[in-house]
């Protein structure tokens, strides 16, 4: 490799990364400009939806026969505990805005925060 | 090379490339977004890919991801990181064909591809999209953890002599 080479090689390193930083980081910035609060969760366990809980009442619902524990607090929901090991979706911690979602891939469960209006992903 | 050489190449790599798994996942996770790594055993694929030639990377590629899923992880986890692995080699090949990046654009490529892959898969196993939402996040720590990877890779590629 000869050293011209590698430098115009090094510029298009540079490109790839910037570009893939400035989108990453637009896309990041849009998600918290357009986020707004929801007021349900909907739990979701094999892909099709379970039940719906309000953010607005603070309560404690074992989900997927107790592999999974949802906590609703303050208008916040997180999961308490999971039989699992790896413990993702605990350490995910509090959701309260339309889109975001708690994901445990080992049970196969997602609680995700939706709006009035159905489930809205915000991007 | 002599073929006996050659095969014991690939295995240190193979070798290397389990350890460094095996490494990364001792590591606690830095964020609350799932998906979020390092991508160490990349280090190995990498230096196989540029050192020995896409064959042998592709092999020491399925060798980790197969041997690792029996060894700590399970069917599903077998999933997630075969889909990882499949984008982010066949995507770090075009982008290496390209010959207009270093070893850090195939890296980073790589990194993020890898990440992709991972969503992907969870969308189709959980038969959701809304994990899409963690994609912006994977995209960022990807093309990061891919420079770094990148950057470590070329050294040894460059410093590493084999006969």
């Amino acid at each position: 490799m000869s050293g011209c080479n590698s430098v115009k090689k090094l510029r298009y390193d540079i490109l790839l990364i910037a570009v893939l930083l400035f989108v990453s980081a637009l896309s990041v910035a849009l998600m918290l400009v357009f986020r707004r609060g929801g007021d349900r969760v909907a739990v979701e366990i094999d892909g099709s939806l379970v039940c719906e809980y309000s953010l607005a009442e603070n309560g404690e619902y074992p989900l997927n026969g107790g592999t999974n524990i949802l906590v609703i607090e303050n208008g916040k929901a997180y999961l308490r505990y999971a039989d699992c090991p790896d413990k993702v979706c605990v350490n995910t911690g509090k959701i309260s805005y339309v889109g975001q979602t708690i994901v445990c891939l080992p049970n196969r469960v997602a609680v995700t925060v939706i709006g009035g209006g159905g489930v809205d992903i915000v991007q | 090379m002599s073929k006996n050489k050659k095969i014991a190449l690939l295995s240190m790599c193979a070798c290397l490339a389990m350890l460094l798994s095996f490494v990364e996942s001792r590591i606690p996770p830095l964020t609350a977004i799932p998906g979020i790594k390092m991508g160490l055993a990349n280090i190995a694929v990498m230096f196989t890919l540029y050192k020995l030639g896409t064959r042998e990377a592709m092999a020491v590629s399925a060798i980790r991801v197969v041997l690792i899923a029996l060894l700590f992880g399970s069917a599903v986890s077998f999933l997630y990181s075969l889909a990882g692995a499949v984008l982010s080699f066949a995507v770090m090949l075009l982008v290496r064909r390209v010959k207009l990046f270093s070893e850090v654009g195939v890296s980073v490529a790589g990194g993020v591809c890898h990440n992709i892959g991972q969503i992907a898969m969870a969308c189709i196993l959980l038969e959701t999209n809304v994990i899409v939402y963690y994609l912006p996040f994977l995209l960022l720590s990807g093309t990061v953890t891919g420079v770094l990877i990148g950057v470590t890779s070329a050294l040894l590629i460059k410093r590493i002599k084999i006969k």
